[in-house]
């Protein structure tokens, strides 16, 4: 199903980039840039493009316009009818799909890589010649909201995410979900994709990822060939959203629903991303990611809360650095069925407070740093997870040194470091704490 | 969705191999065990795929749910490890252990370092020949599989997939959610677990193959010391489940905004003389790309779901062709009347010349690119093994697909698309759509 899986690269993004030294990287003359991924192990290739334009770009109002632009870049161009690039591809026997996200778009193609070449021409083509009629539009904009239907409106976890995310942030546009807000959506009409496929879709704001069994001369001479003519957009925008002010109360929300079955708790922290340059503080919130929740049986919040008071069924710790602008640190609880939300609520943060005070096991903390090293070495195996790994931090504002040094950035975390995270990042004021609750449950909050 | 899941197991196993590396070797170890391996020496770990024949379909009645709990307590305690001891040990080695049921096999997937091998895999040993199944493990894993079953619950997807197989399999392990019901769950003993493991770990039944850093010689001693000590014959196997269902639709009251069905009737069993033919067909009809006739007709030109399509479902004990759909409350009865036309039509007039070239030639060209890392290619070997194929299927498959016409193609499609039993299951409130025959 194409076009989608807007939200799924940031849990991931968390996992490490591999060895440095098959990585070539290069700039075209229009801006364009370049970067191989050697893997010889297989003759296949995943060509991908990605653009530095995300759903938190997009204008007052028109939430779901740049999810919705890539659904409709699968339309056609002056030289390819619609669908002409998905069927030439599968009569290939490739694969390709897209994806957006609240900072990039992506498209890609997975096939031979003798099939490299073909499927440059046809990606080239639709940067700037796209072409759609008023009838492709409107169907497809029922797919989106059919996609709305699915991926949220049906499953009360993301409707509540969505109401979460939203309290997060006072002013930043991350707090709109990339699908789009569904009144918002159905207003969505051709001009505003276009509009916004005109500003962002250029060589200068692009990144051209290829990864597999290619050398980078002969990636060269292909891009200068089909990239290298396509006009840049002039007076491209710097990529600046409305920012937060700062965070001076605790919001909270709950949500009850009858889809509902096991209730939970979240608290979601406002939490530094990775910068170029300035990679330590998002660092050292990963390794505290690890030690509070990477393992149920090891990790502090599965031992504290599954193990020796038993009163979770399930415990978490998550952060992923890779974001343009500030993102968040979260914490969950599925309680057993004998407690209340209330009281899972202050397990939790019992859970943390004892951890302030005790601080970090060295034994857990050593084989920590012993997985994330294993990773590099399994991360090997998958061409395209590095791929992912390189264009979703590229769009977000780091660079090729920033993704390199990341993996020894981790090794140095100490362990004190990441009790100074933790008293920095777990402060209230800047936390959104969500009760989903089945609809049984009569519940007064605390 | 369980019976998806199984699809996916199976549909590896048609994989072929593009990278020049894959030799795969047949191997037998000194002790007996038959294995494949593909030695790959550039990246220093090894995927070991293990698969027992017979999974969830061998629950006893009355403990439905048995032999799924006791594959997710096989890592919480082994031999003189607890289970946080089990799982800091593992961890410090950086290796990977997965168990997993299915309708009709058991996996164990691991995954380690060379420079940790014999020390993961005396832990993993610790695992299959000597699981503690603690009383206090056992009950933390099952409130977390009692959690699942009342979410599955208030789920349409998996309310859904649970009428479905309910109303097509009767009494059978397969009517019923492999997880188990809230009851049977609740009934099980620390001696159920140790005869689930009795019925399923059985050297006549396993399957097995590798893939990494690892010579043929090095892995015969590997395995005769890790599986060498399970018994040699396992439980009973299962029964042959009889499909029930007939034509009609089945609407399941549900409060939400979009509508889900599943549909489908009987299908084809994989060792079928015309499966492969069937296999071309639903590639075609509702298969994974975006070109598929339900995906243009449903999606593209009437913006009616976001997602449709159809799989083979062949198990061990009955076969299905299933397909799954959603929709808007108030555009399900039209997707439904649009399914059901294209299935009468597949059914009397089969596919275009086009549309088998074009299939060839993306069967073909696909086959090559499964064979995209470690453990995927050691899973697409044990399910061939598992299958009956042999090692030189993967050079031969392409040919096989070929060789196909359209004569042939056309037959099977008036056999396998059955429109007068073809049964909706929908979950949902959805508008004009009744449950009738």
């Amino acid at each position: 199903m194409p076009r989608f899986m807007y939200a799924i690269f940031a849990v991931v993004a968390f996992a490490l980039p591999g060895r440095a030294a098959d990585v070539t990287t290069f700039t075209l003359d229009n801006g364009m840039d370049v970067v191989v991924l050697e893997d010889h192990r297989a003759a296949v290739v995943v060509h991908m493009v990605w653009y530095r334009v995300g759903a938190a770009d997009e204008p007052p109002g028109k939430s779901g316009i740049a999810h919705f632009l890539e659904h409709l870049l699968f339309k056609g161009t002056d030289d390819l009818g619609p669908g002409e690039l998905s069927a030439t591809v599968t009569k290939n026997g490739g694969s390709d799909n897209a994806f957006t996200s609240q900072d990039y778009t992506a498209y890609f193609q997975r096939i031979a890589s003798d099939r490299l070449e073909l499927v440059m021409t046809m990606e080239a083509d639709r940067m700037r010649d796209l072409e759609m009629t008023q009838d492709d539009v409107i169907t497809e904009r029922q797919v989106v909201l059919e996609e709305r239907g699915t991926r949220v409106d049906s499953d009360p976890g993301s409707l509540f995410r969505e109401q979460r995310n939203a309290a997060q942030y006072l002013n930043h546009p991350y707090g709109i979900p990339v699908i789009g807000w569904r009144h918002e959506m159905e207003q969505l009409n051709r001009d505003d994709a276009f509009d916004f496929y005109q500003r962002y879709y250029a060589p200068n704001n692009a990144i051209l990822i290829v990864a597999g069994d290619v050398e980078p001369a002969e990636v060269r001479a292909l891009a200068e060939k089909h990239y290298g003519p396509l006009e840049p957009t002039a007076n491209l925008p710097e990529r600046l959203r409305p920012q937060d002010p700062p965070h001076l109360s605790e919001r909270r929300l709950s949500l009850t629903d009858a889809r509902i079955a096991q209730p939970f708790v979240t608290r979601s922290y406002r939490a530094p991303e990775r910068d170029s340059g300035d990679q330590f503080q998002a660092a050292k919130l990963v390794m505290l990611a690890e030690v509070l929740g990477g393992s149920a049986a090891t990790s502090v919040l599965g031992q504290k809360l599954q193990f020796e008071t038993e009163q979770a069924i399930f415990t978490s710790a998550s952060y992923s650095g890779v974001s343009l602008d500030d993102t968040t640190f979260g914490l969950v609880i599925a309680p057993t069925p004998a407690l209340s939300l209330a009281q899972a609520e202050a397990a939790l943060d019992n859970a943390v407070a004892e951890f302030l005070e005790e601080g970090v096991d060295a034994d857990q903390f050593e084989s920590i740093k012993m997985q994330l090293r294993a990773s590099l070495i399994y991360g090997e195996d998958n061409i395209s997870a590095q791929a992912n790994r390189y264009g979703a931090a590229l769009t977000s504002g780091l660079t090729i040194a920033d993704i390199q040094a990341w993996p020894d950035l981790l090794q140095t975390v100490t362990a004190d470091d990441v009790l100074q995270a933790a008293h920095e990042i777990f402060n209230k004021d800047n936390a959104v704490t969500g009760w989903a609750k089945p609809a049984e449950t009569a519940e007064v909050q605390q | 969705m369980k019976k998806l899941v199984i699809l996916i197991v199976l549909t590896m196993a048609f994989s072929t191999p593009v990278r020049a590396a894959v030799e795969v070797q047949e191997l037998t170890s000194p002790g007996g065990i038959n294995a494949w391996l593909v030695e790959e020496r550039s990246i220093p770990f090894i995927a070991l795929e293990i698969r027992f024949r017979g999974g969830s379909a061998l629950d006893e009645p009355g403990k439905r749910g048995a032999i799924s709990l006791m594959m997710a307590t096989l890592e919480e305690g082994a031999a003189e490890l607890d289970s946080q001891g089990f799982a800091a040990a593992r961890e410090a080695l950086a290796a990977s252990f997965r168990f997993n049921v299915y309708d009709d096999v058991t996996t164990i997937s691991a995954r380690f370092l060379t420079e940790n091998r014999d020390a993961a895999v005396a832990l993993l040993k610790t695992a299959l020949l000597e699981p503690r199944f603690d009383q206090v493990a056992i009950d933390r894993v099952r409130a977390q599989v009692l959690s699942i079953i009342k979410s599955d619950a208030t789920d349409p997807s998996d309310i859904a997939g649970t009428n479905f197989d309910q109303l097509a399999w009767g009494d059978h392990p397969y009517a019923s959610s492999r997880n188990g019901t809230l009851e049977t769950v609740q009934g099980l003993s620390r001696q159920d677990m140790v005869d689930a493991r009795a019925r399923v770990f059985a050297q006549d039944q396993m399957y097995v193959s590798a893939v990494g850093d690892i010579s043929a010689q090095e892995l015969g001693l590997l395995l005769d010391e890790l599986l060498g000590g399970l018994p040699q014959t396992g439980g009973p196997l299962a029964k042959t489940a009889n499909y029930q269902l007939t034509s009609g639709t089945t609407v399941i009251p549900f409060d939400t905004p979009q509508s889900v069905a599943l549909f489908g009737h009987q299908g084809i069993k994989r060792d079928d003389p015309d499966y492969m033919a069937a296999y071309v067909l639903n590639e075609v009809f509702g298969g994974g790309g975006f070109e598929s006739r339900l995906m243009t007709e449903v999606r593209e030109k009437r913006g009616l779901t976001y997602g449709v399509g159809t799989s083979l479902v062949p198990m061990d004990y009955g076969e299905l062709i299933l397909g799954q759909v959603r929709s808007d409350n108030a555009s399900m009865a039209e997707s439904i009347a649009v399914i059901r036309d294209e299935w009468a039509k597949i059914g009397e007039t089969g596919l275009t010349a086009q549309e088998l070239q074009d299939a060839k030639t993306y069967l073909t060209g696909a086959y090559a690119l499964r064979f995209d890392g470690n453990a995927p290619i050691a899973r697409i070997m044990v399910g061939m093994q598992m299958i009956g194929l042999p090692v030189d299927y993967i050079r031969t498959r392409n040919d096989l697909i070929n060789a196909l016409t359209l004569a042939e193609i056309n037959r099977v499609a008036r056999r396998i698309y059955q429109p007068e039993n073809l049964h909706f299951v929908v979950v949902g409130q959805p508008d004009g759509v009744e449950t009738g025959n």
